[in-house]
């Protein structure tokens, strides 16, 4: 394994119009390392998530997955480099049961393409695989039901496997437990530990009990710029960090 | 796999039974359209009638066209105004390959002669595609609407391809046959375009399946989403929209087949109003919806035409009522009862479905009085007809008949908004019980 960092982002500045919200983000995540992006409201935390994941280009500075500089790439290039991704707002294929939005998951990862000769339903491999991420997920009872008829917290456990399903070795999950109820965030840390192994987890999250519990490292922004950047027990006894966000939140 | 699902795998029939078992509805399809004809059969003369085997022939190629629609509409969620282009530009694609099949500057069975006109809306989708698809929803519908408006001002400009307003005509009868049959009569085309509507409805069907088929549902649903698992939602909707245009490359081959001449209104926007209107009020989210939608719009088309100047009328009244409460189209009413079917209750809607007929019936006879009268006052006294009901000459100049249709209309009108209501409360009722049984989804 070589020491290139899964992502590093060096100098990255993003403006809307005349606004600053990244103002000179330096980070380097190596390969392994779960990561959690904290911060208060209006960070910028989504932004810079969607900076990495290209949703949007960066104003200035260079972002690079494995070595890889992803400036001008489209979502979907940034995508096949092995970066996958969920939303802070659920975002699913509310018409296709849960087994095909699992298998749109799949596709491109096997290498299915724009096929329009393989017939899905002769696809053994592909579907099995399919069909043991859904069991992973708890969802086997839910299979043939259109996902935009399942729960809030099934359609976000979902979105986590549509997220994972290909085997991308960089996942980013834009605050995976919102608006979950105290069990549900419980399975919910276990499965993105679990579907996380062996791979670079990048997550902005609010629950400081997830944070804690699932970070190696914890990145503080606090109006588009890096505060700190350290082992959750650091963190906690970090006076700035206390000052612009966990104090606020103990106030 | 789950065990279940391959327990029932392993009890399932094999081979030829089991396809047939799973897929009735196919060779049901076509065993149908084969008979049909011959209920029309004048055994006295030995003749088809004519005019059901262009109509049941229009059925087809229209189905298929309209199911070529579809591909872009219900599937990839790309509402086209302007698919008859590619319905048109495979016909004369067709037309000229049959001229020259006929000159005998190139040799290709009468059978697959489709496939050109296939080619050619591949060629031409993947030409038009290429421009449309850059984008999507509102964008892309205003780009197919100028590619429409383009297409149809070259069809009147550029006579060497198009042949100006009369079009090129051709001669479908080249001795080229595989089989030795010369497709000199409508039954021997009613055949062909029997064959070639269910290969290209089958071939259709199947593409749904296909990972790019999926893809395309994919990224109507939410095409965001579809870039973060590696797809280029762009790229998609292009290979979409170009197997949509050889699909409807060969509804507009049948055409040519069946009426030996393409014209530009082949091409021109009420052609791709068609398409839209029998998806819609068949039901776009259902792959048999605009099969059964071609059917009502063809039949009013040539059934209704016969009897009334108003055809277009109805089948926009038609529309609209369908839009406004059935998005779903007839499928998606057919689907809104499975979960009571399921409870086996579908039984008990029978005598409120009649309850509902009644007053809905006779408001649909009070429309058609107003409108028939409006339509004499203006067109048929021109042509000095006399108004009919059955033997009874009607005065349309009189104020009795217009007061009857009005009454007809309203008061059924009224009755048939209290009755719904009745309806509605019978309904709820047995939904809330199939919901209370797990019969919903």
């Amino acid at each position: 394994m070589s020491d290139v960092p899964a992502i590093s982002l060096s100098g990255v500045h993003k403006s809307f119009g005349r606004t600053q919200i990244i103002r000179g983000v330096d980070l380097d995540i190596p390969r392994g390392q779960r990561h959690a992006l904290i911060g208060p409201n209006g960070a910028g935390k989504t932004t810079l998530f969607n900076l990495i994941s290209g949703r949007f280009s960066a104003t200035s500075g260079t972002i690079a997955l494995n070595g890889k500089s992803i400036d001008g790439l489209a979502a979907h290039e940034i995508n096949r480099l092995g970066l996958s991704r969920s939303f802070q707002i659920t975002s699913i294929f509310p018409r296709l049961t849960v087994f095909e939005n699992i298998r749109c998951g799949l596709l491109w990862a096997r290498g299915y393409r724009y096929s329009f000769w393989h017939l899905l339903g002769g696809q053994r491999a592909l579907n099995e695989e399919a069909d043991r991420l859904i069991e992973r997920l708890n969802l086997q009872g839910r299979r043939n039901v259109p996902a935009g008829l399942l729960s809030y917290a099934e359609q976000r456990a979902l979105e986590i496997g549509i997220t994972v399903a290909g085997g991308a070795d960089i996942i980013l999950l834009d605050e995976p437990t919102a608006g979950m109820s105290h069990s549900e965030t419980e399975y919910a840390v276990a499965l993105i530990r679990a579907v996380s192994e062996g791979k670079t987890l990048l997550m902005v999250e609010h629950d400081m009990s997830v944070v804690f519990g699932l970070a190696d490292v914890i990145t503080v922004l606090v109006y588009g710029e890096v505060i700190a950047s350290d082992a959750p027990a650091r963190i906690r006894g970090n006076k700035a960090v206390q000052e612009a966000y966990l104090g606020t939140e103990a106030a | 796999m789950s065990a279940d699902a391959t327990q029932r795998a392993a009890l399932a029939p094999t081979g030829l039974v089991a396809v047939t078992r799973r897929h009735w509805i196919w060779p049901a399809g076509v065993l149908v359209a084969l008979l049909l004809p011959w209920l029309f059969f004048d055994w006295s003369t030995h003749r088809h009638s004519g005019f059901v085997l262009t109509m049941l022939s229009e059925i087809g190629l229209m189905a298929v066209f309209a199911l070529s629609f579809n591909m872009q509409m219900g599937q990839a969620g790309l509402l086209s105004f302007g698919h008859a282009i590619l319905f048109g530009l495979g016909g004369y694609v067709t037309a000229h390959t049959l001229n020259a099949i006929k000159a005998g500057s190139l040799w290709l069975p009468t059978e697959l002669v489709p496939l050109a006109g296939g080619i050619g809306g591949l060629i031409f989708g993947a030409l038009f595609g290429y421009v449309a698809t850059k984008q999507r929803a509102t964008a892309f519908a205003m780009i197919t609407m100028g590619l429409g408006e383009l297409v149809a001002a070259c069809a009147l400009m550029f006579m060497g391809f198009f042949g100006g307003e009369g079009g090129i005509s051709t001669d479908r009868v080249t001795d080229t046959s595989l089989f030795g049959i010369p497709y000199s009569s409508s039954w021997q085309v009613y055949c062909l375009v029997v064959a070639w509507t269910a290969i290209a409805a089958i071939l259709m069907r199947l593409q749904t399946q296909t990972p790019l088929g999926r893809m395309a549902n994919a990224c109507r649903d939410n095409f965001e989403r579809a870039q973060f698992v590696g797809y280029d939602p762009r790229m998609v909707r292009f290979y979409q929209f170009t197997l949509s245009g050889f699909f409807a490359g060969i509804g507009g081959a049948l055409y040519v087949l069946v009426y030996e001449i393409v014209t530009f209104d082949t091409v021109a926007a009420a052609k791709s109003a068609t398409a839209l209107l029998a998806t819609y009020i068949g039901g776009a989210g259902s792959f048999f919806g605009p099969i059964l939608g071609t059917i009502v719009v063809v039949l009013l088309q040539s059934g209704v035409s016969l009897l009334s100047n108003a055809w277009l009328l109805y089948v926009g009244v038609l529309f609209i009522v369908m839009v406004m409460y059935a998005p779903g189209g007839m499928m998606g009413i057919i689907a809104l009862h499975e979960p009571v079917a399921r409870t086996g209750r579908l039984r008990e809607l029978v005598v409120p479905y009649a309850r509902l007929l009644v007053p809905a019936v006779l408001a649909v006879l009070g429309f058609v009085l107003l409108v028939e009268l409006a339509s004499f006052t203006t067109i048929g006294a021109a042509q000095g007809k006399a108004f009919k009901i059955g033997p009874h000459t009607v005065d349309a100049h009189t104020a009795l008949p217009w007061a009857l249709g009005a009454v007809a209309l309203i008061g059924s009108g009224l009755w048939l908004r209290w009755e719904s209501r009745r309806f509605r409360a019978r309904w709820d009722a047995l939904i809330a019980d199939a919901k209370a049984k797990g019969a919903m989804l």
